[in-house]
């Protein structure tokens, strides 16, 4: 599982983060997380509102930080789903 | 059984309990503002509000509490109304929108939409690259920082209902006009050329979908928070600055250098205004100083449009998908209108 934040590098994509990499040793699942920082990548994948995030090039969630616990929801659905 | 545990059987029920005790503590305290600190500066301590130390303090002191109340119902209301409004569905909204109406809608919902200058950049590319014409989504991109709750729970609280209404509306017209003539001007050979080039790949999702009552209520309390927390540096400073030129600026200092004689005052006030970088709530105890001051109300408003509509750190911010000559024709424009509100306020208002 590939995991992008994408955000310029505000507090909230470090929020964000850190909320999937807390919500990633919750589940004990095995993944990568990568930073997006470009405005025209970001952009590409729609989103208008950071930080945004994007699990296996689908975005999951934006414009929100989210908790630990909702990562983790969100996460634990898509792991579900690809096993 | 005692009402709230027949209540508490229905989480629904109990929320808006909940709420609707809030909403009348929030009125309890805002009605009791003024008596409280009547009776503690002037009764319990014994100062005279003729004296300057008694009203300072009572002024100090009601104020702060006055507008710590006002930020904290407007931002909380406004965060759960905007709630429903998401940046995705504003631009499905202007997609394809033509100018003069598109302009107007896009002001209209600058004020709504959910929206922080940080995610100006993304939200550019994303309704050019839709397909949102360029100066309609300049409207969109003006009205935003220039009309929100902050600058409208301030007003309110620091000149009632009048000016934040005159403002509200100058800042659509500003942001209306700007995004009409930047639209006219033909703005997109100033674009960096990967705005147009930038594909939109995958699903949008709303970011609002799917969210419950509590989770909005929750939202609304996570801004009024987050907000307080990040403009109170700026509003302490605003408030010190404020009491200086009240109590120590001679009283016609200004009035003789930018007052209605002065028919240079609007540009002036202007000109200062836009390399200044604050926010609403940093400039408008400013701003009441000044028009205590004898400052008339279009010089004063113009002066607050400025800092609040332009910014270096926003120019900065925008350089990456405009270029140069856009930023300074941005700028040029809506520095004009402001001006142009200014002086149409000072007429009207006399």
């Amino acid at each position: 599982m590939i995991i992008k934040v994408l955000g310029p590098g505000c507090a909230n994509c470090v929020n964000l983060e850190k909320a999937t990499r807390e919500a990633l040793v919750g589940l004990g699942a095995d993944a990568t997380v990568e930073k997006v920082t470009d405005y025209g990548e970001i952009a590409a994948y729609g989103i208008m509102r950071t930080p945004g995030l994007v699990v296996d090039e689908q975005v999951v969630l934006s414009g929100r930080v989210p908790t630990a616990a909702q990562v983790r929801e969100i996460l634990a659905a898509l792991v579900g789903s690809s096993a | 059984m005692s009402v709230g545990e027949r209540l508490g059987t229905s989480r629904g029920a109990r929320r808006w309990v909940v709420v609707g005790g809030a909403a009348l503590l929030w009125v309890t305290a805002y009605e009791l503002n003024v008596h409280l600190w009547n009776w503690l500066v002037y009764d319990v301590l014994g100062l005279a509000p003729e004296s300057r130390l008694g009203s300072g303090i009572h002024f100090f002191f009601y104020d702060t509490v006055k507008i710590a109340l006002l930020l904290t119902g407007i931002i909380f209301v406004v965060t759960v109304l905007r709630s429903f409004m998401s940046v995705e569905r504003t631009r499905a909204l202007l997609g394809g929108r033509r100018e003069g109406l598109g302009n107007v809608l896009a002001a209209a919902l600058g004020v709504v939409t959910p929206f922080c200058s940080c995610s100006a950049v993304p939200a550019f590319i994303g309704f050019v690259a839709a397909g949102v014409p360029v100066g309609v989504t300049m409207s969109f991109l003006i009205a935003s920082p220039l009309v929100n709750e902050v600058a409208i729970a301030l007003l309110l609280g620091l000149f009632g209902i009048g000016p934040t209404l005159l403002y509200v509306g100058a800042g659509l017209v500003v942001a209306i006009v700007g995004g009409v003539v930047l639209g006219r001007i033909h703005a997109e050979r100033w674009i960096e050329p990967f705005v147009f080039e930038t594909r939109l790949r995958g699903q949008v999702i709303d970011s609002t979908l799917g969210l419950s009552w509590d989770d909005r209520l929750q939202m609304g309390a996570e801004e009024v928070r987050s907000i307080l927390r990040k403009i109170w540096p700026y509003l302490v400073v605003g408030i010190w600055v404020g009491a200086a030129i009240h109590g120590w600026a001679p009283q016609d200092l200004f009035a003789r250098y930018a007052g209605a004689s002065n028919p240079l005052a609007v540009p002036l006030a202007v000109l200062i205004g836009v390399p200044l970088y604050s926010n609403a709530a940093g400039v408008l105890p400013l701003v009441e100083a000044l028009h205590d001051k004898g400052l008339p109300m279009g010089t004063v408003l113009a002066f607050m449009m400025a800092v609040v509509a332009l910014s270096l750190p926003e120019m900065i911010l925008l350089r990456r998908v405009l270029k140069p000559r856009l930023i300074a024709t941005f700028v040029g424009v809506v520095a004009a209108g402001i001006v142009a509100v200014g002086y149409l306020f000072n007429a009207v208002l006399g």
